[in-house]
């Protein structure tokens, strides 16, 4: 036991460690620019003194480890710095879309978690059948179609041509639970299709290469009932790769969202960071960009560490 | 026990080999003639669009920014797919968008091969330090998803073609080059390799002659999935308006030039959204059947 | 013995499988590996089948149950167990006889333990789930049977996982969940090939004492013609999927037909000319005082050795042993933390990387798996080229010519294999190649690991006439790292007999087979299975008389 609670303690310390070099590398990113924030943000009519003044301002004459370290400070705290576009304070601008982005990511993992494991096992446990064959090309053409794509076409169909859903999910927080829900079913539904198929061929993957183990066929040379095989022997071996297959798709999820929300105009935190970038708000982008990986850095972290939770081996040491 | 049988059963165990193949070319028509129909689905389609790529200019009514008509013309005669939101022939553009989202993908994914490939093998032949660092930046590089790495590195360095091209072929060679020190690290564990080693082969020749060519196979397929990748990657951030800057014709940004049509009930985004979608879905398809071929029926 | 076995010629049969076909898939298409073999089993009979790798024993063996693995079907041919047609019986009927009535017994235990679960749960679950009896019966059923089959701690070693148990302890777990509801018929799978010789002997006295004892029939399916004969009372050989020959075991044992049976028998025959005393006053090889390891443990200890000129040194051990550790600490590629290896009396780099070329000529490897020791994207031309180029200069026509001598002096004809690839040779074949490689580097010196482990006895016997023609021819040295002391017996000038890192023997091959030994090597030999099918009893009793069975059951 005290060996798992070591390994499982080196790997939350490597993760804190990453999260810190991932801030370091969002902060510092800056520094490569090729000339000035400053003279940047002004452009040509940028005299000496102006651009003086708004490093001062900004707090760029000061060496880049200062800086660095107060922003982390502040990012701690939930103090993001202000943005260049419009003087706000970042954290403001992002909470209410953070809640947001947060939220349609969970209606789309709900609906695809348990439908991409069902459907993956069902592929896995059905091999070389028509349906497995079938699956096989839906999800390849499902992976590879852009998300922008599938968003059209729902739009097209559900809200253009039948006129079920509306094509713009624009929520305010005033906006009451269930209306929430209804806006937010076309990007939901698009993030899972995309999803799904990742998931449901990775789920297929690792219960076929599960189910070659020679445990299984034991288990099954022992007559036991095919429902047995899977639940008592299958099972608590496939925790580990179907943890990792869920959490390595909730990660995409984050990604994901992303362009869909620019599609449907959904107020969340991918929109923020698309909108940031065209006007080139830098202080904007890092904090969004540091929420983005610091998500995918603890989902893969909690992946890691269920997985090794889950390992028999580890669970008992000799 | 005489001798004379002792021979002829050790003959006979011992000579099963196959004859020698046949040339390449003939073994490739016959594989391909046994593949599956996806397969095939998808060779054609990568023909057809590079056909259209390289021969762009020869198949186009008018020129790639050429402003031709009213804006957003229904389809018609003049101009087949109608005109796009500045009054540009919508078909030309489409033909000139496969040449630079296509070649554009092609170059980057080259380019991303050329770096994680590289840097992937040598870590695996050298091992050591120089492994322990390659790997350990690779990981940090690797936590922060690529898309949101992209939009930051964007916003820093300013939206041109050469830069997105180094970019993204940056961000996508650290899966490159997991993918290539993981299949070298198999190759370079075997006795062959050690064998090369023990007679004092330089490294070079080791990771060109000895390591390389058993590592082609998964690396051919990676390099089709990793267009796919690109090639989705570079769509999404010119339909977002940060990748591939107008005039120049891609698909990604006619997307999100034309959208408003959509709520019109016309289909027009959708034909070079559905362009991009044809060309990955069949990379996709021959990678899944390559993969499979070489993999001999493993899972 | 003798008389027990007429009453089961005479008796039930239990087991009848006629005209049996079974395919397998390579490439999209389906090749019959299994042509036509009537097995017939009696109550309580115990049938040997033998055959080399790809003979389809073991397919033919899970046909017994019914079951065919993924890539395989049963293609023709019938199938009756105790009046039950299997070819036509429902899964479900076919679920319900396996593991109650048929149980099977896996190669390697390790893998077919499920890691998840304790060692009770899976021996009970068969019971539970067949409603024979209740878990509290089948635990105490368990813990008798671990008692009969040896184990120790019988009472509490079920409840540990199967990663904490030895692979001879699992083996014998794996029996005895085999037995959990006293089948008519048992399945043993190579039981024994996974482990050390001394460990088997163990593993292999307790299935057949616990097959006798429970009077249940086994398919014991193996390709060690020794241990076959220790167990079964009746042998079928195997090749190419068809029937060779089948007797009873003393009557195959003593009088086989077929030539192909004679040869598997022959086989162990092969004998070396022993070279004459070293006549060089320098060893060309000398291990000195060599310690090393990895990270802090060291895996040898202060090792010493010496290598004559022409001579073959053996080096025997089972694994763990430190006899492929003493092989990478020569040729470089693990540098000895203490001690040197000495060439003509010159000490050697300990890094491959510090040695000169010429150092590096000299000492040539030989492995055990032909397979990965080749590179399968270069022609056999490359392969055998490449150390003329790299060593001695040659290009052009001189280095054809010399490329074709090499492919003669290892009996492959030249114009036919030299634009081959590694993948259109067979296993022998593969072997010769590598020979080929390491002589066209003109070596002095060669360690073979293991060469002839991975191969057929036919093929590994070619192999070893080769090398030893080569030796005479051009008077080579060998280090010969082998686990099975046949070989050793057949080749080697002198032996070592390495344990736990360390030389417990060392001397000429031919005292080392005539007493008296070291404990230790007297064990391993005495463990090495005999073709004699009372070699087993007889060995028993004599371990009986010493009292040497207690002291090894415990490992």
């Amino acid at each position: 036991m005290l060996n798992l609670v070591k390994v499982v303690a080196q790997r939350l310390a490597l993760g804190l460690l990453v999260l810190f070099a991932v801030s370091m590398i969002i902060f510092l990113g800056v520094e490569l620019l090729p000339g000035d924030l400053c003279q940047e943000i002004q452009g040509q009519g940028a005299t000496k003194e102006t651009v003086a003044a708004c490093r001062k301002e900004l707090g760029l004459d000061l060496p880049p480890v200062t800086r660095y370290v107060s922003w982390l400070g502040g990012v701690v705290q939930g103090d993001f710095g202000v943005s260049l576009a419009n003087q706000r304070e970042i954290s403001e601008l992002i909470g209410v879309r953070l809640s947001n982005t947060v939220f349609l990511a969970l209606i789309a993992a709900v609906i695809s978690v348990p439908l991409a494991l069902i459907l993956g096992l069902l592929a896995a446990l059905y091999r070389n059948t028509i349906y497995d064959r079938m699956v096989n090309v839906v999800t390849l053409t499902s992976i590879s179609t852009p998300e922008f794509f599938v968003a059209y076409i729902l739009i097209l169909f559900f809200s253009v041509k039948l006129g079920w859903f509306p094509s713009l999910s624009n929520v305010s927080p005033e906006t009451e639970f269930w209306e929430r829900v209804y806006r937010a079913i076309l990007p939901a539904t698009t993030l899972t299709l995309v999803v799904v198929a990742h998931m449901m061929r990775m789920t297929r993957a690792s219960i076929i290469n599960l189910l070659a183990s020679p445990y299984i066929e034991m288990a099954n040379l022992k007559g036991l009932p095919r429902s047995h095989v899977i639940v008592r022997h299958a099972l608590p071996n496939a925790w580990a790769p179907i943890v990792n297959v869920i959490v390595i798709n909730l990660a995409y999820l984050i990604v994901g969202v992303v362009v869909v929300e620019v599609v449907f105009v959904y107020p969340g935190l991918g929109q923020l960071i698309v909108d940031s970038v065209q006007k080139r708000d830098i202080p904007v982008v890092q904090a969004c960009s540091l929420i983005f990986a610091a998500t995918y850095v603890l989902l893969n972290l909690t992946a890691d560490i269920l997985s090794i939770v889950t390992n028999p081996r580890l669970l008992h040491p000799r | 026990m005489s001798d004379s049988i002792d021979t002829t059963a050790a003959q006979t165990a011992d000579a099963l080999p196959p004859p020698p193949k046949q040339g390449r070319l003939s073994t490739a028509w016959r594989e391909l003639k046994k593949a599956p129909l996806s397969a095939k689905f998808g060779l054609l389609v990568i023909f057809g669009y590079v056909f259209v790529a390289l021969f762009a200019p020869m198949l186009t009514p008018y020129g790639e920014s050429e402003i031709v008509g009213p804006e957003f013309e229904p389809w018609g005669e003049g101009f087949v797919l109608g005109t796009d939101n500045l009054g540009r022939d919508m078909l030309t553009r489409l033909l000139y968008g496969a040449r630079n989202t296509i070649g554009i993908a092609f170059v980057t994914t080259c380019l991303a091969f050329l770096i994680g490939g590289v840097a992937g093998i040598l870590a695996a032949a050298l091992s050591g330090w120089v492994d322990q660092v390659l790997s350990r930046l690779v990981d940090i590089l690797m936590a922060i998803p690529a898309l949101i790495f992209a939009l930051l590195l964007l916003t820093i360095f300013g939206t041109s073609i050469p830069t997105l091209i180094v970019i993204i072929a940056v961000l996508d060679s650290t899966r490159v080059f997991r993918l290539a020190r993981a299949v070298s690290l198999n190759v370079v564990v075997m006795d062959f390799v050690e064998a090369a080693r023990l007679r004092g082969e330089r490294i070079t020749w080791i990771t060109i002659r000895e390591v390389l060519p058993n590592i082609m196979p998964p690396l051919v397929a990676e390099f089709g999935l990793r267009f796919c990748f690109v090639f989705l990657t570079i769509a999404a951030l010119s339909f977002l308006g940060l990748g591939i800057q107008p005039p120049t014709a891609d698909w990604g940004s006619m997307v999100r030039d034309n959208a408003t049509l959509i709520t019109y009930g016309d289909v027009t985004p959708l034909l070079p959204a559905g362009a991009i979608a044809l060309l990955t879905v069949g990379v996709n398809f021959v990678v899944d059947w390559f993969l499979h071929k070489t993999s001999g029926l493993r899972e | 013995m003798s008389a027990k076995k007429k009453d089961k010629a005479n008796g039930e049969v239990l087991l009848e499988m006629h005209g049996l076909r079974i395919d397998g898939q390579a490439e999209d298409e389906w090749h019959e590996i299994v042509k036509g073999i009537d097995i017939i089993l009696h109550r309580g009979e115990v049938l040997g089948l033998i055959g080399e790798s790809g003979a389809g024993k073991s397919t033919a063996g899970l046909a017994a149950m019914g079951f065919a693995r993924p890539g395989c079907r049963i293609s023709g041919g019938s199938i009756v167990f105790d009046g039950i047609d299997l070819m036509s019986a429902s899964e479900e009927e076919k679920r319900k006889l396996r593991g109650v009535r048929i149980a099977y017994v896996a190669q390697s235990a390790a893998a077919a333990f499920n890691p998840a679960h304790k060692l009770i749960e899976q021996f009970c679950e068969t019971p539970v789930e067949h409603g024979k009896s209740s878990k509290a019966q089948a635990e105490a059923d368990a813990k008798d049977l671990y008692k009969r089959l040896l184990l120790p701690d019988p009472d509490h070693i079920g409840f540990r996982y199967p990663h904490q148990v030895s692979g001879g302890q699992l083996q014998r777990a794996m029996t005895a969940m085999a037995l959990s509801c006293r089948p008519d018929l048992i399945i043993f799978d190579e039981p024994t090939t996974a482990l050390d010789v001394t460990t088997q002997i163990e593993v292999l006295v307790t299935i057949r004492d616990i097959v006798r004892q429970f009077n249940a029939a086994a398919i014991y399916i193996t390709h060690d013609l020794a241990v076959v004969a220790q167990m079964a009372d009746r042998i079928m050989v195997l090749r190419y999927g068809e029937l060779d020959e089948q007797a009873d075991t003393e009557k195959m044992m003593s009088d086989p037909q077929q030539d192909y049976t004679k040869t598997l028998w022959a086989v162990r025959s092969f004998q070396k000319q022993p070279a004459g005393a070293p006549t060089d006053p320098t060893p060309l090889i000398k291990v000195d005082h060599v310690t090393a390891g990895y990270g802090p443990v060291n895996v040898l200890h202060d090792i010493s050795f010496e290598i004559h000129r022409g001579q073959t040194v053996g080096v025997v051990g089972e694994s763990g042993s430190g006899k492929s550790t003493a092989a990478r600490v020569i040729t470089g590629l693990l540098p000895p933390k203490q001690g040197q290896v000495l060439v003509n009396g010159e000490a050697l780099p300990g890094d491959y990387r510090k040695r000169a070329k010429e150092q590096l000529r000299h000492a040539q490897m030989i492995y055990q798996m032909a397979d990965t020791a080749v590179n399968p994207r270069h022609r056999i031309r490359e392969i055998i080229g490449r150390p003329l180029s790299f060593y001695l200069g040659m290009k052009g026509a001189k280095l054809e010519k010399r490329i074709c001598e090499l492919l003669d002096m290892i009996e492959l004809e030249p114009g036919e294999f030299i634009d081959r690839f590694p993948g259109e040779l067979s296993g022998g074949q593969k072997q010769r190649i590598c020979i080929a490689r390491a002589l066209a580097a003109e070596p002095k010196f060669i360690i073979c690991d293991e060469v002839t482990s991975a191969l057929d006895q036919i093929v590994a016997e070619g192999i070893l006439k080769l090398l030893d023609r080569l030796q005479r021819e051009l008077d080579l040295s060998y280090m010969f790292i082998t686990h099975d002391l046949a070989t050793i017996r057949a080749i080697a000038d002198e032996v070592i007999v390495m344990l736990q890192g360390r030389i417990v023997e060392h001397g000429p091959c031919k005292e080392m087979f005539t007493p008296p030994h070291h404990e230790y090597t007297d064990l391993l030999l005495s463990s090495v299975p005999e073709m004699d099918p009372n070699w087993l009893d007889g060995l028993l009793k004599q371990r009986q008389e010493r009292g040497v069975m207690a002291s090894t059951s415990s490992s």
